[in-house]
């Protein structure tokens, strides 16, 4: 009945097979990545911006920190050793209040102007008055838009001095001066571009003025962000020409990628994935230790959770060992205090482990023998949707009876944040270096009325703490560094015991790399990753 | 005769540019009534949408000032941004006042991509609507002649065979297909390039001016990118192309089966018209009318609603770009996207419209 004539049918399969043989050649496809060329493929849709002044997503940092030079660094292996980057020394006066900076002559910004005193004064009063979201990490040292001028003031061409309001540790001031917000931008570049007296904020956010080893080519969202080569970078030359972070939002599409040589990193495999690939001989498993926690928030708005024999029960409800090592298969550790290994004063006791039994009799001792019914906003990534899993059945062992709401980040977020959830479980990674950063959220509440301005972890989940509050405060200004490290150790005990936060481990960043490339470093937070030292054979 | 003969001849000529002026005349207020309607009409779509889309976006459960500031920045700060947003104003102002930027062409920024919403629109909708134009080809090209087929040989092998495979691609999740194919034609049997738009080895050495790579490449005579481009599209085309001729198959079968089942078929073949002829010539001149609704209909979804795909696939288009924006609550990139698949969707009825009169005459009539 129905006929296509031989002629017809002879050109349709002609076409079809030309059109795939054409397309399907070695020059169309072109397996291998270049060779002075890095390739990583990574989910990058967090990029909201490129200015230092306002980067605060996993993976602008650590554009920022490939890109950009901070004025003080610290050792990757032993993060408690500093060291001046952009600046050269410093000094503390006797009231512990002023730095006084020299800066290294040395620099050069990729544009070709000399970094001076005057960049790194811009970039910090600059960030400051612009009061995008890194910028509290200044201003928690007394810094605010109308006093940051007389403040952070150049003395000399390579000299400045740096006052803060109290004597705080003057670790934890330097440590906040590791942070990308105090990334130096090229003054004399950024002022070009300036409108409305936006300190070129409109210019700054997709374009570039550092001088890191690489510089930014070009970002296009959700697709690219390509980095070149910094010629006048005043460190060692990377051996990459350039560095192309493609956007590839689908682990799997990663592992085929980086299997057929396509890309030479893959950044975003879950732990399935990186247990097929450990036994490639084409790949390469790399791993590092985060900053970051995984933790359980229980409002204490809810009456069931504000009892302390609650709060303890949950923490016996968890099967540590089994997620870390089963379901997440190595890509966390189990840790159970607030300051993540590493860290000055970081406890790394791990008192609690699944004992439904033990669990029990605190519930009992609290009135609820026959258990309880309780939500908690999850996010709904496979990592935290996997452990809340995990957690409702061994929760279910002691007749708490865990009711998952699936939510993506902006909407459990917001209802976190409106204190109106039962639990929440969250992942935190610590803003810079110093033990406060995380003591600042966990262990400190200074308000918790509706109204409070600081709105900390502690005050999300209604944590009423003026005592705890004092103890962390102190820790702060606490300039002897043993001492210091003493009052956080006792400070994690308390919280460990008493804290409504079921905290549980340590994140372990694990990356899938082509065997032939080399150098690639994991630091502890993101700005630390480094590809600067990338080789391939 | 001779009265007959004298008698005054209708006044005809004098008549009939008076009549002709009359016709070109009401054609042409005819002409202006139609674009006035049709005008009115888009105009009051994309003022439905953009309503719809404003209040929805702004009941979302979602803070956009966090979406902007993160997780830890301070009361201070937190203000700022609402204020600077404009979410301290009443809603019917909030949107009045976007109302008026958008008659001055002016969409806003993203706070995603930090860039004006009609640079992003340049940039993500050619991405999306070379895939979807590729995928909606190849589905009418298949789907079409499969539904034929499905429904003149009905009830035999062929067309078991065909609602078999219809059944997989209407119903196999296209996510799930997108990483079969990946596995199979890139990673196994290497026909394909992988996920991506264009191979690394051309991010420097081409630059595309509309966008559209296939046609970027072919007007700059760069035949060495087009062939890459064409490997890296043809996986993603395929996949949606399948879904789309899915669609359009079972739907050309539904209608040629109607048509076949005509009296007018009938007599056909009581006049000995050959069968190909009827079913060419006959059932699918028919069939087409209601098929070019299902065709364009399959072109809006391919346009606006091709995500997954997009996300298995890299592919930076309109569909990944509106997800992402709507997850953040970036309203102004919502909205900005909306507005494009609202002018898409008029525009593609517009042609359904005018193919409708190409092909029937009823219509022609009509209007």
């Amino acid at each position: 009945m129905l006929h296509f004539g031989r002629r017809g049918k002879t050109w349709i399969a002609a076409a079809a097979l030309a059109a795939f043989a054409w397309s399907a050649s070695p020059s169309a496809l072109m397996a291998a990545t270049p060779p002075d060329t890095l390739v990583a493929a990574w989910s990058i849709d967090d990029v909201i911006s490129l200015d230092p002044a306002e980067v605060f997503e996993f993976t602008s940092s650590e554009i920022i920190g490939n890109t950009y030079e901070t004025l003080i660094g610290y050792e990757l292996e032993d993060v408690s050793k500093i060291f001046g980057r952009a600046a050269e020394s410093w000094t503390v006066s006797e009231d512990g209040k002023t730095f006084t900076f020299k800066m290294r002559e040395d620099r050069v910004f990729a544009s070709g102007n000399p970094m001076t005193a005057e960049d790194a004064v811009y970039s910090l009063v600059r960030a400051v008055k612009l009061d995008k979201s890194p910028a509290f990490i200044l201003g928690q040292l007394g810094f605010t838009a109308e006093n940051v001028e007389a403040k952070i003031r150049q003395t000399g061409d390579y000299a400045f001095e740096f006052e803060t309001d109290k004597a705080y540790a003057p670790t934890l001031v330097l440590y906040c001066l590791t942070a990308t917000v105090a990334a130096v931008v090229d003054k004399k570049l950024v002022e070009e571009h300036v409108a409305d007296g936006d300190y070129g904020y409109g210019w700054l956010k997709t374009n570039y003025a550092g001088s890191g080893p690489f510089s930014l080519r070009e970002w296009r969202p959700n697709e690219a962000i390509i980095l070149e080569r910094n010629p006048h970078y005043a460190g060692a030359a990377p051996a990459m020409a350039r560095a192309i972070y493609r956007h590839i939002p689908e682990p799997a599409a990663q592992r085929l990628l980086l299997e057929a040589g396509d890309v030479d990193v893959a950044r975003n495999l879950g732990p399935e994935e990186m247990a097929a690939l450990a036994s490639n001989p084409d790949i390469r498993i790399q791993e590092g230790v985060k900053g970051s926690i995984y933790y359980l928030g229980l409002n204490q708005k809810n009456p069931n959770l504000a009892k302390p024999e609650v709060r303890q029960a949950l923490k016996y409800l968890v099967d540590y060992g089994a997620i870390a090592d089963t379901l997440m298969k190595g890509r966390v550790r189990v840790h159970q205090a607030f300051l993540p290994d590493g860290f000055l004063g970081a406890l790394t006791e791990t008192p609690f482990s699944l004992d439904v039994a033990k669990a029990k009799e605190l519930l009992a001792e609290a009135g609820l023998a026959d258990g309880f019914t309780v939500t908690m906003d999850t996010r709904n990534t496979n990592e935290i949707t996997g452990m809340a899993t995990a957690i409702q059945q061994t929760f279910a062992l002691g007749g708490v009876k865990l009711e998952i709401i699936p939510g993506d980040g902006g909407q459990t977020l917001t209802k976190y944040r409106a204190r109106t959830h039962d639990i929440y479980i969250g992942r935190w990674g610590a803003d810079y270096q110093d033990p406060h950063t995380n003591a600042d959220t966990f262990a400190r509440n200074a308000d918790n009325s509706d109204e409070a301005a600081a709105k900390p972890l502690a005050w999300r989940n209604a944590w009423d703490i003026p005592e705890m509050t004092k103890e962390a405060d102190a820790a702060m200004l606490e300039s002897d560094g043993a001492k210091r490290a003493e009052m956080y150790l006792s400070l994690q005990r308390e919280h460990q015991q008493v804290s409504p936060f079921v905290i549980m481990f340590q994140e372990v960043e694990g990356i899938a790399l082509r065997a032939n490339v080399h150098g690639f470093v994991i630091g502890p937070s993101f700005n630390d990753n480094s590809i600067a030292g990338v080789t391939k054979d | 005769m001779q009265a007959r003969q004298e008698a005054p001849a209708p006044p005809q000529a004098p008549e009939r540019p008076e009549l002709e002026a009359e016709s070109a005349q009401a054609r042409a207020l005819r002409f202006v009534w139609g674009a006035g309607k049709l005008a009115f009409s888009l105009a009051l779509t994309l003022l439905g949408l953009l309503v719809v889309t404003f209040f929805i976006g702004r009941v979302v459960p979602v803070d956009p000032v966090l979406s902007i500031i993160g997780d830890r920045a301070p009361a201070s700060t937190y203000d700022r941004v609402y204020r600077e947003l404009g979410l301290d104003r009443p809603l019917v102002e909030q949107f009045w006042i976007y109302l008026k930027k958008i008659l001055t062409g002016d969409f806003g920024e993203s706070f995603l991509t930090k860039r004006p919403i009609l640079d992003d629109l340049r940039r993500v909708f050619p991405a999306t609507f070379e895939l979807a134009t590729l995928g909606l080809i190849l589905g009418v090209a298949f789907g079409a002649p499969m539904g034929v087929a499905a429904a003149a040989y009905k009830g035999s092998w062929i067309d078991q065979t065909i609602r078999v495979l219809c059944l997989v691609g209407y119903s196999a999740p296209i996510f799930w297909l997108g990483l079969m194919g990946l596995l199979i034609f890139y990673a196994n049997l290497g026909w394909v390039s992988g996920p991506g738009r264009i191979g690394i080895a051309y991010e420097f050495s081409f630059q595309p001016r509309t966008g559209i790579l296939l046609l970027d490449s072919a007007l700059q005579g760069r035949w060495d990118v087009f062939r890459n481009v064409f490997s890296h599209i043809i996986l993603p085309a395929c996949i949606l192309g399948y879904f789309s001729m899915a669609y359009i198959c079972r739907m050309t079968r539904s209608f040629m089966l109607h048509e076949l089942s005509q009296e007018y078929v009938t007599a056909a073949r009581v006049k000995g018209v050959s069968e190909a002829r009827i079913i060419w010539r006959h059932a699918l001149r028919n069939a087409a009318v209601p098929l070019i609704t299902v065709i364009g209909l399959s072109y809006i979804n391919l346009l606006e609603g091709s995500v997954l795909t997009e996300t298995i696939f890299a592919w930076p288009g309109l569909g990944q770009y509106l997800t992402n924006s709507l997850q953040n609550a970036d309203m102004n990139a919502v909205l900005g996207a909306t507005f494009v698949i609202g002018i898409a969707f008029v525009l593609i009825n517009l042609i359904s419209d005018l193919l409708y009169r190409l092909l029937d005459p009823r219509v022609r009539r009509r209007s």
